[in-house]
């Protein structure tokens, strides 16, 4: 029942974004706490606690070269790029060479352990460090960001050693 | 016929034996009364209060149930004892068959013999044009004299508020400290992979969504008016520094520049942020004026320095470097200049937090694989730490430095807990499913 709830709020939302076509719209703010659900006996006004409801769009990603990987994975604490990483990274550094009009974003990342802010600048650490060895490839400054999302967007989900290993990492997007 | 005091005990209870697994048997038979009262009186399921802990002194109090409120969206007395109950300095008596309002004479032999100190009652009343008559009156229980009395209109919507506005009244003066009940807090959840940024009273309670986006949102910052957020967004694929006007909506990026930008923190005028960038690599402390320029940086090295704080006069910035080979916090004067280290047991001390009133550090401090919120008197640098979990993150104090939130992980889900100064006294923050993080406790109404 809370689930339908829910996405019929979600819904709604959506809704209202689409109807006034603009990307950032207001969307109408439901109160969610159970307790203030008496609609029958809400008195007039929105009180003094109004907030405005936002809601974002999904953004897409394109294309890079065929048939090579595009995650360049880190030891525990390193922030060097390994050895057995250098050729996936001199691929997409001759693609970028050879597409001067394509931009990636070298997108950073940790495990969960930590504060996420700080693993912020850890995972912003490690794109770096992937931007660095492109830079020297020749790749112009230009075409290449190097971000980071800390450790919001792990791509393993658990917690053993295996799967935090998975997700330190730089993801090259474009 | 029924005793409303009973189910915060029960819920109490419940806690208790959780975190105390010899005393099992009980849970034999409160659990079993407890979902009896939650299926025979559903009002009292939408709102409850965990707290744990036994604090120093409790002053005893009597919170009669409020005349009308049966009638009325919010059930004033019960979020009165919960914020003074999660205040740790209250312990609330069981009020029994008593039926009061601020017009009663209280029977004070009564209540004496239950070693009351002080007791409340009062009436919510709807008005001919919708909105509510909220009523109250305060006694000292020893002397069976009035304290004082309160009373205000309010549309339904400020119902909460103004059950939270009795709590800062009742706490001012039984305490002589101003309360921070009616504030509220910015939080995030994330659930079914979508995040969104709430802002919530400051019992987590009445959430209304500012931001829903399908890409993580982290760091919500308040200004010191109350009146913006700023947070860092992942919608553009990478993080980007907003502003964000709470009551129309409008937000705009005030630090998207190439690399990432992070961790805003406002300045006491509220017309400048600092924030992390990373526009010359690295990840750099620079100033950011809302009315345009350009960043100002504020840090050199060839380090990280992030998560910073402005000290309540505006004058000095806590943060977080590993300059020194390891997280820890720092201190410099908010224009730049010179740092001094500031923590320095353990090997990785970071999300710095200062209490408005200047006395208190709070911190997270991680040893081994625990990462535990510790508390520093700035005074004479004496550390303590403050709970026993594992997964702490982003401390942040009430406006009257007397109570932290910060995230937690309780049972593997994340979580937002209250403690007292001294972490006698802790709540959980209900009123969210999901997994809740990234809090941050905003000022006191102007």
């Amino acid at each position: 029942m809370k689930k339908g709830f829910w996405a019929g709020l979600l819904l709604a939302a959506l809704l209202s974004g689409c109807a006034s076509g603009v990307k950032l719209d207001d969307v109408p703010v439901e109160d969610k706490s159970a307790t203030s659900s008496g609609a029958n006996s809400q008195g007039v006004g929105a009180g003094l606690n109004g907030v405005a409801g936002v809601l974002t769009d999904k953004s897409g990603a394109g294309v890079g070269p065929a048939g090579v990987g595009t995650v360049v994975y880190f030891d525990y604490d390193s922030y060097v790029v390994r050895a057995e990483a250098r050729p996936l990274i001199e691929t997409h550094a001759r693609f970028l060479k050879a597409n001067q009009q394509r931009k990636a974003s070298l997108e950073g990342h940790t495990d969960e352990r930590g504060g996420r802010e700080y693993n912020l600048a850890l995972g912003q650490k490690r794109a770096e460090a992937v931007r660095q060895a492109m830079t020297l490839l020749g790749v112009s400054d230009a075409q290449i960001e190097a971000v980071s999302y800390g450790k919001e967007k792990p791509a393993a989900m658990g917690s053993s050693e295996a799967d935090l290993a998975k997700n330190r990492r730089v993801e090259i997007r474009y | 016929m029924y005793d409303r005091t009973l189910s915060f005990e029960a819920m109490f209870n419940v806690l208790y034996i959780q975190r105390f697994p010899l005393q099992n048997l009980w849970s034999n038979w409160l659990i079993p009364l407890l979902v009896m009262l939650t299926v025979h009186l559903p009002a009292w399921s939408q709102f409850r209060v965990e707290v744990s802990g036994v604090g120093m002194t409790q002053l005893p109090v009597v919170i009669a149930p409020f005349k009308g409120e049966a009638q009325s969206p919010q059930k004033m007395a019960a979020i009165v004892q919960a914020d003074l109950e999660r205040s740790g300095q209250f312990k609330a008596l069981p009020v029994g068959n008593a039926q009061l309002d601020e017009l009663s004479r209280p029977e004070w032999s009564v209540w004496r013999q239950l070693s009351a100190e002080a007791l409340l009652a009062g009436s919510v009343t709807r008005l001919a044009d919708g909105r509510f008559d909220v009523r109250a009156r305060l006694w000292d229980a020893v002397k069976g004299q009035e304290k004082g009395e309160f009373r205000e209109a309010v549309v339904a919507a400020d119902l909460r508020l103004s059950a939270h506005r009795i709590s800062d009244w009742v706490y001012q003066q039984l305490t002589g400290v101003q309360g921070a009940f009616a504030t509220r807090i910015a939080y995030v959840t994330k659930s079914s992979g979508r995040y969104t940024l709430w802002i919530a009273d400051a019992d987590g309670e009445g959430a209304k969504a500012a931001l829903s986006s399908p890409e993580p949102i982290i760091s919500p910052s308040w200004s010191a008016s109350g009146t913006h957020l700023a947070y860092v967004s992942f919608e553009l694929r990478k993080p980007v520094v907003y502003v964000h006007e709470l009551a129309s909506g409008q937000r705009r990026a005030v630090a998207n520049f190439k690399g990432s930008n992070s961790a805003p923190t406002w300045a006491p005028d509220g017309r400048s942020l600092v924030a992390t960038l990373s526009r010359d690599g690295g990840s750099q402390l620079f100033r950011i004026d809302l009315n345009g320029g350009e960043p100002r940086k504020l840090t050199q090295s060839g380090s990280i320095n992030t998560e910073p704080v402005f000290t309540p006069d505006g004058s000095a910035l806590y943060f977080v470097s590993d300059r020194g080979g390891s997280p820890q916090v720092y201190r410099m004067p908010s224009q730049g200049g010179p740092a001094e280290r500031v923590t320095f047991s353990g090997s990785y001390n970071i999300s710095p937090a200062l209490s408005p009133d200047g006395r208190w550090l709070a911190y997270v401090s991680r040893n081994g694989a625990i990462f535990r919120l510790h508390i520093m008197d700035l005074n004479s640098g004496q550390v303590t730490a403050l709970t026993d979990s594992s997964a702490d993150e982003r401390p942040s104090f009430a406006p009257n430095s007397r109570l932290l939130v910060y995230a937690t992980l309780q049972q593997g889900q994340e979580a937002l807990m209250t403690s007292t100064l001294d972490g006698r006294i802790k709540a959980r923050l209900s009123g969210q499913g999901g997994d809740i993080r990234e809090p941050h406790w905003g000022p006191l109404r102007k």
